[in-house]
């Protein structure tokens, strides 16, 4: 019983590892590559290690396997808002079927500062000026 | 069936492809922020192949290895967007 569980949950992240790399190789764009990535990945890779939790049983090991899966959950949201926001401003272009690019205009390619488009009008000068600091 | 079977002769051939297919996209891809991406992804995808191999050989020590994989991912992606940036900012 306890194996069959064990054979679903791995079968299931497996799958999940899959899609992505599927994903990966067949998206047309480098911002939907990392969308993909980002979330079923992670969603896999945490799924494998419950799995292997549930396989051994140990406190130690299960210890080891929240350590891993906490890390990863909180460093994939940040390493692609990071790559992201860096290929944003070297110029990777988007997908050519993209509706609208709400920071096109916003970010100050100099200084890279960001405007929130609250602004007034003289900061907003500041900030394309690049002497907001 | 026993389960260090269904992870050697079907768990493992199909990571094995999805890695594959990363390493496509990693040697095609058009620009150097889709090869940071696909390495991302190669690390993440060897966690879960050093997951499956420590439950078919019995060794849970490798979870270490999984553990620093992990760190080394997130500082790659880390240091190499870091550097994109500051590259172009100094042209």
């Amino acid at each position: 019983m306890n194996d069959i569980l064990i054979m679903i949950i791995i079968s299931l992240g497996t799958l999940f590892i899959l899609l992505a790399a599927i994903g990966l190789l067949r998206m047309p764009d480098l911002y939907l590559r990392i969308s993909v990535t980002t979330k079923a990945a992670t969603l896999g890779v945490g799924l494998i290690l419950i799995g292997l939790a549930l396989y051994y049983l140990e406190t130690s090991i299960t210890t080891r396997v929240i350590a891993i899966i906490v890390f990863l959950l909180l460093t994939a949201p940040i390493g692609a808002h990071v790559i992201g926001r860096a290929s944003y401003f070297i110029g990777v272009p988007l997908w050519k079927k993209t509706k609208m690019d709400e920071l096109k205009g916003m970010y100050n390619t100099k200084t890279h500062d960001l405007m929130s488009g609250s602004e007034e009008e003289e900061e907003k000068e500041k900030v394309k000026e690049g002497k907001k600091r | 069936m026993n389960i260090d079977d269904f992870l050697s002769y079907i768990i493992l051939p199909i990571l094995s492809t999805s890695t594959l297919l990363v390493f496509i996209r990693f040697l095609i891809g058009p620009t150097l922020s889709d090869r940071v991406v696909a390495l991302d992804l190669l690390i993440t995808i060897g966690i879960s192949i050093i997951a499956v191999f420590s439950i078919i050989s019995h060794r849970p020590s490798f979870l270490d290895i999984a553990m620093i994989f992990a760190l080394i991912a997130f500082l790659s992606t880390v240091a190499f967007s870091f550097y994109l940036e500051k590259r172009k900012r100094n042209e």
